[in-house]
């Protein structure tokens, strides 16, 4: 019986298990440290595809296909698709649900859709609402770069706090039934505001959400962070985990070694001009699913939690001056 | 609009100090060097190329507006290579500021919004970056005009 114990967070019970992952990423991601822990790499940006955006919608239904492919799961025993993306009107989303064809709930989080597609995804199987979901994201660094910032071919020096939007998709298959990874507790966050109103300093924007998330998580399950083996952020980068660390010793926290960060991990940032990391919904997307996932497979780690982080501005809003109100989700993974 | 919820021990001020103490500083020596040489290394051909056309039988001043012509197709055509950001990363102010940066900035417009249609993709979108620096210009001209007229 799963129970709601306290304002942000509920334990799962039974929790539902992520039987099969599948993720497809670009070039770049590819290039990385952990390019052999994704199922399938594009060798150009554009896969083939007349348009970036396009290309994303190509890369997210790769994914998704792949995934229930690798669990030997028939697209109609699928009874909800959940799936979020960065651009304008989750386009991307909805475009590859309409190739699906199963009951859609389209979702934006900004970079936080890995968490919040595997909490709601979570929550409809646990409910007892659907024994298999399919919970998918996607992003792209051409995609997004020209719906938030410039065309892809403008010349300008990134600052150093800048961030990388990551190419790729992720897609899981939530089931009743599986052998696990599991996921056993969500924290669902707030949305946070502390006046950050530079866009090329996401991290610093969002790692507050991401703290905020952290020690409701922390507090109501009553667990210290010695209790994962790893917590992962989403996308706060070099500068947004340094933030993160000093606001949770605020409160009396100190993870040491088993606090990492999805764009920290994604990149060789000595080899690859990417600023201060990764970001984007596919950046904690292929890192949890691809890599992580393999790793608890392995039995490397047992025990996860993965906390996407998201910015919900738009460029309209911080044109006009207002400041990133951003949001994290907390997922318990345990094998 | 501030949302700080309670569990956070911290202030929006305290924060914004926070934020200025962790953002690594721009390196602006490095910047400006790096501009300074690839700027110059710019001028320095559009020199090469404004002495050929006057080899060429123009004089001096004649010679720079085909000159410009040069130098802008080049932007150009570098930015449809998917050359020019590469190195503008590099080279910064030193691509921005001569006439390649203008020539970029209506290029890497035009690309990006060719699949939108000829009329409302490239037409309504190519001066989505060099708009302002053409309003501006003309304004500013228009008045150093006028006061150049009148004194």
């Amino acid at each position: 019986m799963s129970v709601k114990v306290a304002q942000q967070s509920i334990f799962l019970d039974p929790a539902p298990s992520l039987a099969s992952t599948a993720t497809v990423a670009g070039p770049m991601e590819g290039a990385g440290p952990l390019g052999s822990d994704f199922d399938f790499l594009y060798k150009d940006q554009r896969a083939g595809e007349k348009s970036f955006e396009a290309a994303e919608r190509k890369m997210l239904l790769e994914a998704c296909s792949r995934a229930l492919e690798k669990g030997s799961f028939e697209l109609d025993t699928i009874e909800y698709f959940l799936s979020g993306d960065l651009l304008n009107q989750i386009t991307v989303s909805g475009y590859s649900a309409a190739v699906l064809g199963r009951p859609f709930f389209g979702l934006y989080g900004a970079c936080s859709t890995l968490a919040l597609a595997l909490s709601l995804g979570s929550m409809l199987v646990a409910g007892g609402f659907a024994a298999n979901v399919l919970a998918a994201t996607s992003s792209h660094h051409s995609s997004a770069e020209r719906q938030f910032r410039y065309p892809t071919e403008y010349g300008f020096q990134r600052p150093p706090q800048a961030q990388w939007t990551v190419t790729g998709a992720a897609a899981a298959v939530i089931s009743a039934t599986g052998e696990g990874p599991w996921i056993t507790a969500v924290t669902t966050g707030k949305v946070v505001d502390l006046g950050e109103q530079d866009s090329f300093n996401m991290g610093a924007a969002m790692a507050p959400a991401a703290a905020s998330t952290l020690l409701r998580h922390f507090e109501e399950l009553q667990r210290s962070p010695d209790y994962y083996d790893l917590i992962v952020t989403g996308d706060l980068g070099a500068v947004g985990s340094k933030l993160l660390r000093q606001l949770l010793g605020r409160s009396g926290y100190y993870p040491e070694d088993n606090l990492n960060d999805c764009g920290l991990m994604i990149y060789n940032p000595h080899l690859q001009k990417i600023g201060a990391g990764g970001s984007g919904c596919a950046c904690s997307g292929i890192v949890v699913l691809g890599h992580l996932w393999r790793r608890m497979k392995q039995g490397e780690l047992n025990k996860v939690l993965v906390v996407s982080t998201g910015a919900l501005h738009s460029t309209t809003t911080l044109a006009q001056g207002e400041t990133i109100p951003a949001v994290a989700h907390a997922v318990a993974l345990e094998m | 609009m501030a949302a700080v919820p309670d569990e956070l021990k911290v202030t929006a001020e305290e924060y914004r100090r926070m934020v200025g103490r962790e953002k690594p500083p721009p390196p602006l020596l490095q910047n400006a060097l790096k501009a300074f040489f690839s700027g110059g290394t710019i001028c320095l051909l559009g020199q090469v190329i404004q002495n050929i056309y006057i080899a060429f039988g123009f004089s001096p001043e004649d010679a720079s507006n085909p000159t410009v012509v040069t130098v802008i197709f080049f932007a150009a055509l570098f930015t449809g290579l998917g050359l020019f950001d590469r190195l503008a990363l590099f080279a910064g102010a030193g691509t921005a500021v001569p006439v390649t940066g203008f020539s970029n900035s209506l290029t890497a417009a035009a690309l990006e919004f060719k699949k939108e249609g000829a009329v409302l993709g490239i037409g309504a979108r190519i001066f989505s970056l060099a708009g302002s620096v053409l309003l501006f210009g003309v304004v500013t001209a228009f008045v150093v005009g006028l006061i150049s007229a009148l004194f």
